[in-house]
């Protein structure tokens, strides 16, 4: 269970996106983070896994205080973040990065395993490198696949859908089902429905507060309304 | 002379650059202290001293000789020792040899310890190179360790020319100068990777003129300058006729470290079509933080991208 208190995060140059944030993401759910566009999704998934600090307030996983632990500590204790923007690596191999993810070698069945979730061929992949020559789609689903690569009880995924082509959503659907049934505690943030319709629980994230949360069966309704209202204030009132 | 003669820091400097565990399959010529430790010649491969007097070899690599090893390690083992060799090697039409040449110098006090090998490859038609060359500097002493390599390479058509070199560390001063001429259809592909800490120097040029019909080369420095140290890479592609050139510098600097790049680009017929790339600049924070989201620390995560890096 991850739970934040009271949390603040404000830009160095001023502006609060997060403000004065309650929320309890329960252990071993698929939680889907929503909301309109700054509304402070990403910057919550960082501030779980570490990359940014609160300016205020604290982060508690399963009760332990890590508002002061870094990333590295985060990692450590168990929590995965997969970017939205992933990152690129001249001379890192596919299988270079997924064996410093799994902190270990990981034979062909292994990486066989690991690739084809994000379908990707191990053959094809596993010697290539982690830089420009990849698509954006490819490089995304090897973001996804370190993150897979882990095994952490904890991950959190940034927009995982973002340069996935239509054809292959079914596979990413696959995958969070999979780490759904070995009762992992998931955090997508997504404007997906198909992920949505997935998720245990849905959180509405807007200027920097939680707007809604509960079971996806409460939630849903009200946000498939919202959508057609837009997320526009002003829209929400005329609905 | 036979290939016990050795002594320790050879052994553990052939080691490092040729992965030398008490012998070599194949042909080969170790070169201690100016002086030959062992020489082996095959049915294909034949190794002989210059005949003009000069330190060095000739390499005679018999036509349509295919998939031998040559071995031609160089170490200088202590230090006040400047070595020069000239090595010439002759690639008979449609062989195909990997060549391996290594070179470590070592010195344990205040002396320098130095090599410079002139290296000289006549490729004939249609023949096939594999060139590794690791370049290592060894020992506690303050003295410098300094290897300068100088290329030259003549590829007649169909002939392709691999060098993949790496000097990853001890080397205090280097200048490396490679030149090449391509001919029809031959194909050079340099892959560079180099190392440099403390008050290390290293500088590379490449001259390569693509003289002849769809002549290729491709030319890729990769390296890490840390410390304050200083590399400088100049490279100049000329294309003669109807042809690829490709040249890319890519470095990470770290701490008060300096890296210059000058490439250069002579297109002398509008049919030549030459690409230069070049990125210099600091470990990308955001490489770190992916590393760092996978259990690294930060100095871990550093030191596994420049491994990467410099694979």
């Amino acid at each position: 269970m991850i739970r934040l208190e009271n949390v603040f995060w404000t830009l160095p140059e001023g502006g609060d996106i997060i403000k004065d944030l309650n929320l309890t993401i329960p252990g071993g759910k698929l939680t889907v983070v929503t909301g309109p566009n700054g509304g402070g999704k990403t910057t919550l998934a960082k501030l779980i896994a570490g990359l940014v600090k609160p300016s205020a307030g604290r982060v508690r996983l399963d009760g332990q205080d890590i508002t002061d632990l870094d990333v590295t500590q985060r990692a450590r204790l168990g929590i995965s973040f997969g970017f939205q923007t992933p990152v690129r690596f001249k001379g890192f191999t596919v299988r270079d990065l997924l064996e410093t993810a799994a902190g270990r070698e990981l034979d062909f069945d292994t990486l066989c395993d690991i690739t084809g979730k994000v379908g990707l061929c191990t053959m094809d992949y596993v010697d290539r490198e982690v830089d420009a020559r990849l698509s954006g789609g490819e490089i995304k689903r090897v973001e996804i696949a370190s993150v897979l690569a882990r095994g952490t009880q904890v991950s959190i995924f940034d927009e995982p859908e973002a340069g996935i082509d239509m054809w292959s959503f079914r596979g990413l659907v696959d995958v969070f089902n999979g780490l759904k049934r070995e009762k992992r505690t998931l955090i997508i943030i997504s404007h997906q429905q198909r992920l949505i319709d997935i998720a245990d629980e849905i959180v509405v994230l807007s200027g920097g507060q939680v707007r809604d949360q509960g079971r996806r069966e409460d939630v849903l309704p009200g946000l498939l309304a919202g959508e057609i209202a837009g997320f526009c204030p002003v829209g929400r009132k005329e609905a | 002379m036979n290939i016990q003669e050795l002594n320790p820091v050879a052994r553990e400097l052939l080691n490092t650059v040729e992965g030398y565990e008490g012998a070599f399959e194949g042909a080969y010529n170790i070169r201690q202290d100016s002086g030959c430790a062992g020489r082996r010649s095959t049915d294909n491969i034949r190794i002989e001293s210059k005949p003009d007097g000069k330190p060095g070899l000739e390499i005679h690599v018999a036509a349509g000789t295919r998939d031998e090893t040559v071995y031609i390690p160089a170490v200088v083992t202590h230090g006040d020792i400047r070595d020069v060799a000239y090595n010439d090697f002759y690639i008979g039409a449609g062989a195909q040899v990997k060549i391996v040449a290594g070179c470590g110098v070592h010195t344990s006090d205040e002396s320098e310890s130095r090599h410079d090998g002139i290296h000289r490859f006549y490729l004939s038609p249609g023949s096939d190179v594999m060139y590794e060359e690791k370049h290592v500097g060894t020992g506690e002493g303050q003295g410098i360790r300094r290897i300068n390599p100088v290329t030259e390479c003549w590829l007649e058509e169909d002939a392709s020319l691999t060098m993949d070199t790496s000097q990853l560390g001890g080397v205090s001063f280097t200048e490396r100068e490679t030149h090449a001429n391509l001919k029809a259809r031959s194909r050079l592909i340099i892959r560079e990777r180099l190392l440099t800490d403390g008050s290390q120097e290293a500088t590379s040029v490449f001259h390569v003129v693509l003289e002849g019909e769809d002549a290729g080369c491709d030319l890729v420095s990769r390296s890490v300058a840390k410390g304050h140290s200083r590399q400088h890479f100049v490279s100049r592609i000329v294309g003669e006729a109807r042809c690829h050139g490709h040249s890319a510098c890519d470095a990470i600097v770290a701490d008060e470290a300096v890296v210059t790049a000058a490439p250069r680009l002579d297109a002398l017929s509008p049919d030549a079509a030459l690409i230069h790339e070049a990125a210099i600049g600091k470990i990308a924070g955001e490489q770190i933080l992916k590393l760092r989201t996978l259990g690294l620390s930060e100095e871990e995560a550093e030191a596994r991208i420049v491994a990467g890096f410099l694979k």
